[in-house]
């Protein structure tokens, strides 16, 4: 077990000077990614908010071989990266053991146009981890709803107006999708806890096949929330059980501390709007006129809430709220 | 960008980059800056995590923690996560 | 004369590709299968499932994630090569850019095939025609000899340091791919020697110091930036700087390996044939060339001064060779087997036009779409196509300036 010293005495992989957003969650998540290496890596990113902030010609953020291509494409990166490693490997021109490979995305380029890519190298069985930093939206382009982006959010596709309130649709279940892939594993985590993520991408990087974290990482632009909030919220969202955390490795879930936590005492869960009242692109369900989202939020919560314990196999009786 | 302009003749080829990020100093972008009290702080090293911007170093040398303000963009993360409630955001150019 | 002994095989098109790819030492081969490239991809998985190719055979989801794929694995450090064709070089469009941009040495066989819609499986030039302006290398074949031949080239031409450019072999689909040809191969040694292994030119990396070009953990580059206004410019014109020192590089490859094998393909850049009196010609790309030739010896037998000149190069455009074989042409047509829509002419028309515009003397020159959609193109109608420019070369007169050859009117 690593101790926060050595993680504080490590070198930053990903420096200072990137042109995030102040209290940029994803380049938070990036930070901890990167304190999690284990030897050498190659890290290849998608199109999006971190990799624009981190790439902006000439100067670079990274201190470890980086390439980015396109947006749909960060899972095919990967997949030709380790094709070349084994390939070089087998012909002794690599000169290293083993390079870990890392592929980066953002909800945009994973839930949607992404998935493609995505499904085909996990299918494929490439030794690499698939890091989804999801902050709800695609947030470089303007703060666009995304797949991911979850119901009743306010953004600039899916605007609260008089007549619709926010997104529509439900927030597509990512890493569900990537369990059913049977891939060697699967977790969630979220930038409220620096040492479940560490944990986590070390893990991801231990599996031998594809291994997919799906990470939340709040955004103070497109969410309209506190800059200083931001690791706040990210806790919220797993305190409320809005975003649990959970493992699946080789077919078994198991819920992480944290929500465990929670199931095992199910008056600490709070309750949605605490979580939504911190954040802006939810402002306009708490008037009269869209008010019963929350509670189409809070059964939505409470549903795959007592769906995850089920298969956590958690009998802790926690009833749908009415 | 304060970056002099390169010819075409003068860059490598494939675009690689040749200046670290480091060299583009984001601390002017800030309205509030993190102002510690020593007395109050265990370092715990908490802030140096929470940190976007990697702008709060570990010193092995002087075992302390340093802010560096070239590169601190005054989100208040460290301020609002410290447990001691051992830093405080100021008005840049206040106090 | 060759230097070195070859053997006859009766491949077609897509298996001479297959086993050119195979012989030079391919790392990695991402791949998508779409008629009429599906042989290429079967054979060389054969290959790999026998064991005779150390290679990672990556059967991609789509042809964007195969040349993705490609991409990031030549960027590794790896040699790759894949191939498609039509919907599915489209599909690969967006990164037939990016693969030019980031500079990386892929090599490509297209088996050339219509665009949809409606749908054709069959012969046509509009795939690779759309990728003109993308800063590949494009190299036409007339027959699967050529194609064997261009695709190991192919490997020497992408990978030398002062080019970093990707390199598209075009093969005529089904004409080619699928019709089986007696191909002298060459023995799997001597193209391993051919192809070597390959060079990093050097980058300068943000510390400073010269680094071989790939992404390697302990000299760690960016690769793919954000370039803003201020420099976007540049890295393109960068590509335009490259692509100048192809003609040089293009010839020298082509040269050193007609010593090792005895085969030339004119003097690598254009392929003329009975142009040296002629006073009428055709201009085109592929196998149709080689059904001109046919037209041009029936017409030389009746006194005819035809002659033919096939582009091999057609990326770099080579205008000055193009303009020396045509000098004394009276009368030219250019062979389109696609089409600009709206554009008053074939895309091969624009660019000899734009090429022969300079020239001392002009000849009269018009335009022939034909073959889209794997239209066969007979004889009789090539020999129409000499006959009116005959007629153009002495009356001077133009009656139409772009028509469809070969369509039901």
């Amino acid at each position: 077990m690593v101790t926060i010293k050595e993680l504080a005495e490590k070198p930053e992989l990903f420096t200072s000077g990137h042109r995030a957003c102040a209290g940029c969650g994803p380049a938070i998540a990036l930070r901890y990614i990167m304190k999690a290496l284990r030897g050498p890596t190659i890290v290849t990113e998608a199109t999006g908010c971190m990799e624009v902030v981190s790439t902006i010609y000439p100067y670079t953020a990274w201190k470890v071989p980086w390439v980015h291509t396109a947006f749909e494409n960060a899972a095919a990166n990967a997949s030709g990266i380790e094709a070349a490693l084994k390939a070089m490997q087998r012909k002794n021109r690599l000169g290293y053991e083993h390079v870990d490979v890392i592929a980066l995305a953002g909800d945009g380029g994973t839930y949607d146009i992404g998935i493609q890519a995505l499904s085909g190298a996990a299918e494929r069985g490439h030794d690499f981890l698939y890091v989804l930093y999801d902050n709800e939206g695609y947030m470089n382009t303007g703060i666009q709803r995304s797949g991911g982006t979850p119901h009743g959010a306010s953004t600039t596709t899916s605007p609260a107006g008089s007549v619709i309130p926010g997104k529509v649709q439900y927030k597509k279940p990512i890493a569900e999708i990537m369990v059913a892939h049977e891939i060697p594993y699967v977790g969630t985590a979220s930038i409220g806890y620096w040492l479940d993520v560490i944990a986590k991408v070390q893990k991801g990087l231990d599996a031998k096949g594809p291994a997919f974290l799906h990470l939340f990482a709040p955004c103070p632009r497109g969410w309209r929330s506190e800059t200083s909030k931001t690791v706040e919220i990210a806790r919220l969202a797993v305190e409320t059980c809005i975003f649990p955390l959970w493992e699946v490795v080789d077919g078994e879930y198991a819920l992480s501390p944290q929500s465990k936590a929670i199931a095992l005492r199910p008056e600490k869960k709070k309750p949605v709007a605490e979580y939504l009242k911190t954040q802006r692109r939810f402002a306009h369900l708490f008037t009269p006129r869209f008010e019963y989202v929350v509670k189409e939020i809070q059964d939505d919560v409470d549903k795959h809430w007592n769906q995850l314990l089920q298969k956590c196999n958690i009998t802790v009786s926690v009833p749908l709220k009415n | 960008m304060n970056v002099q302009q390169k010819s075409w003749k003068e860059i490598a080829p494939a675009g690689v980059c040749w200046k670290p990020a480091a060299d583009y100093q984001t601390g002017d972008w800030r309205t509030f800056r993190p102002v510690r009290d020593p007395k109050k702080c265990t370092k715990c090293l908490l802030c140096h995590m929470v940190c976007p911007d990697a702008a709060i170093k570990w010193s092995k040398e002087t075992q302390d923690l340093e802010f560096d303000y070239d590169y601190c963009k005054g989100c208040g993360i460290c301020a609002n996560e410290c447990a001691l409630k051992a830093i405080k955001m100021v008005v840049e150019g206040g106090e | 004369m060759a230097k070195v002994d070859q053997t006859v095989l009766p491949l077609n098109g897509d298996e001479a590709v297959a086993l050119a790819a195979k012989q030079s030492d391919v790392d990695v081969v991402a791949a998508y299968p779409i008629t009429p490239q599906t042989i290429i991809v079967e054979k060389f998985s054969e290959y790999v499932a026998n064991g005779e190719v150390d290679t990672e055979f990556v059967c991609t989801e789509s042809e964007h994630s195969a040349l993705t794929a490609c991409l990031t694995a030549a960027l590794t450090g790896a040699r790759a090569f894949t191939a498609t064709a039509s919907a599915g070089l489209a599909l690969m469009h967006e990164i037939v850019y990016v693969t030019a941009g980031c500079r990386a040495p892929v090599v490509m066989a297209v088996t050339n095939r219509a665009l949809s819609a409606p749908i054709n499986i069959h012969c046509d030039h509009s795939d690779a025609m759309a990728e003109r302006d993308s800063g590949w290398i494009q190299i036409w074949a007339e027959n699967s000899q050529e194609t064997y031949d261009s695709v190991i080239q192919a490997f020497r031409i992408a990978e030398h340091p002062d080019l970093l450019t990707p390199v598209m072999v075009n093969l005529d689909g089904f004409f080619l791919s699928h019709t089986l040809e007696r191909v002298q191969v060459l023995p799997d040694e001597e193209v391993r020697k051919f192809v070597g292994t390959r060079q990093f030119p050097l980058v300068t990396d943000t510390e400073g110091n010269a680094v071989p070009f790939k992404l390697d953990p302990t000299r760690p580059l960016t690769v793919g930036p954000l370039d803003m206004p201020d420099y976007y410019f540049e890295h393109k014109r960068q590509q335009e700087d490259a692509m100048s020192q192809a003609p040089k590089i293009i010839r020298e490859v082509h040269d050193e390996y007609a010593e090792l094998t005895g085969r030339r393909y004119g003097n690598s850049f254009v392929d003329g044939y009975r142009l040296e009196d002629a006073k009428i010609a055709t201009v085109c790309l592929g196998s149709v060339a080689g059904t001109t030739k046919t037209v041009v010896d029936e017409l030389r037998t009746q006194g005819i001064k035809a002659g033919i000149l096939r582009i091999r190069a057609f990326r770099p455009m080579p205008t000055e060779d193009i303009q020396k074989a045509l000098v004394d042409i009276k009368a030219l047509a250019v062979m389109d087997r696609s089409n600009s829509v709206g554009g008053n002419g074939g895309p091969l028309f624009h660019e000899i036009r734009h090429t022969l515009y300079d020239a001392e003397t002009r000849p009269y020159m018009v335009n022939y779409i034909y073959g889209l959609g794997g239209r066969d193109m007979p004889p009789k109608i090539i020999q129409n196509i000499y006959k009116e420019l005959n007629e153009i070369s002495k009356t001077g007169q133009v009656k139409r300036l772009v028509q469809f050859a070969g369509v039901r009117e």
